[in-house]
């Protein structure tokens, strides 16, 4: 993969969109791995003034929802209870307190690498009720259903699974359709497009008319993808490209669509700092009910209240860029992290505080 | 946490394949790929193999804009 780090290459790029970027123009990326990219190469600061750039929702975790989170930590409490999660959930922080504060404080929560671990966890624990907090994009979920397979497979009884996942061609809807939210084009995330392909981001060209390009994880990627963005404007003819065409094919990965589709129906799904989005979230079927935590370990909790002065929700609405929030690394920085945007290394807020803010600052 | 990171597949026996990642050989599981062989490189994403990739197309697209530039560069 040599050659995407190519400079000359990069220069070459670089004057091209400087060409033509005749108009300003918004573009949003809604994956974290990108917002990570784009804060490591400095590529803010190097493009032309007319494209700015702002990071969407970009990452499962970041967009957990606080009070969803307090119900988790409240079941992981449970006695019977082992909650089994990604790393990166750890240290996210519900109203009250995280997954890494309750397992300090007694409740058995274990980190695992995938799905499938938690199903093992399962089969060696009988004794223990083995929750697996599922939470990710199109890229994680179908690796979640093959967990929930063997599980049913097996006829485990003591594997359920805690559904958090969300679906992003639903939310860019929303962020389309949110009067406060300026967009003009998407980079599409490289890795949920491996799974989805092209067609369920059509409606973005053909109803909204902004350009949505699927791009890769260089910061060449990033440019060949602006460039094929400006393109799309200048000629007028938006559509959905692919510039990662060495990962993903427009139709995507059907089989791993068609376990997505077996195990699991669209419900509403509520958004950290954007809020409920109709169709955005997954819940296990019917018939698999019995593996739904959420349905078979009813819990309550009194709501708590939710974060203060924490600009999350603009963030992620790439309505405001991280430094620009009073916390930014002062309350809030990766060691104490306030908000979700902070916890995960992938958070827009995580990104420009590692890769530092001055960097960037000349870029709103 | 989409990070998806390319791996070659050395063997295959029925839904789990042995990859290589950086000289070491792992476990990942290939019931979502069931048309990956083995030299084939796939994305590794959750313990599991998502998405069999493309070097070629990889090249090709790289081809196409080099040419660009080397047009651009007469
Ligand atoms: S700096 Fe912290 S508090 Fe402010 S928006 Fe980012 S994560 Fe939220």
């Amino acid at each position: 993969m040599q050659p995407y780090r190519n400079r000359d290459y990069a220069h070459h790029l670089l004057e091209r969109l400087q060409q033509e970027a005749t108009r300003p123009v918004s573009v949003m990326e809604v994956c974290g791995t990108h917002t990570v990219a784009i804060a490591r190469s400095g590529l803010r600061e190097l493009l032309p003034k007319n494209i700015r750039l702002i990071s969407g929702p970009g990452c499962p975790v970041c967009v957990t929802d606080d009070l969803d989170l307090d119900l988790v930590i409240a079941l992981a409490k449970e006695p019977e209870i082992t909650m089994a999660t990604f790393g990166d959930m750890m240290r996210v922080p519900g109203t009250g307190s995280s997954l890494l504060e309750a397992k300090s404080l007694g409740a058995d929560v274990k980190v695992v690498y995938s799905p499938t671990d938690a199903v093992a966890l399962a089969v060696a624990n009988p004794d223990r009720q083995v929750v697996f907090l599922a939470v990710g994009f199109e890229t994680t979920i179908p690796t979640v259903a093959v967990a929930v397979e063997q599980a049913v497979q097996q006829g485990l009884r003591n594997f359920s699974i805690f559904s958090l996942h969300k679906l992003v061609p639903p939310v860019m809807e929303a962020l389309l359709t949110d009067p406060e939210v300026r967009l003009d084009a998407f980079i599409n995330p490289g890795h949920v497009c491996t799974i989805l392909g092209t067609e369920p981001f059509r409606f973005i060209p053909e109803q909204y008319g902004k350009p949505c390009v699927v791009t890769g994880f260089e910061a060449v990627d990033i440019m060949e993808a602006l460039l094929m963005i400006l393109q799309q404007y200048n000629q007028g003819r938006p559509s959905v490209e692919i510039q990662y065409k060495r990962a993903v094919r427009p139709e995507g990965n059907a089989v791993a669509r068609g376990y997505i589709d077996k195990y699991f129906t669209p419900v509403t799904a509520c958004w950290r700092g954007i809020g409920e989005v109709p169709g955005s979230g997954l819940a296990l079927r019917e018939e698999f009910a019995h593996l739904d935590a959420q349905r078979r370990f009813p819990i309550t909790v009194t709501p708590g209240k939710r974060l203060k002065n924490c600009s999350c929700g603009q963030v992620l609405k790439g309505l405001k860029l991280p430094y620009e929030c009073a916390l930014f690394g002062k309350a809030c920085t990766p060691m104490k992290p306030v908000g979700p945007c902070m916890v995960s290394t992938e958070g827009s807020c995580a990104a420009y505080y590692r890769y530092g803010a001055q960097r960037v600052g000349g870029a709103v | 946490m989409c990070l998806a990171i390319p791996s070659k597949i050395l063997s295959i026996k029925g839904n789990t394949a042995e990859i290589d990642v950086g000289g070491n050989t792992k476990e990942v599981n290939i019931t979502l790929t069931p048309e990956a062989k083995v030299g084939d490189y796939v994305l590794l994403h959750a313990g599991f193999a998502i998405n069999v990739i493309d070097e070629q197309a990889a090249e090709e697209i790289f081809d196409a804009w080099e040419e660009a530039y080397a047009a651009l560069q007469k």
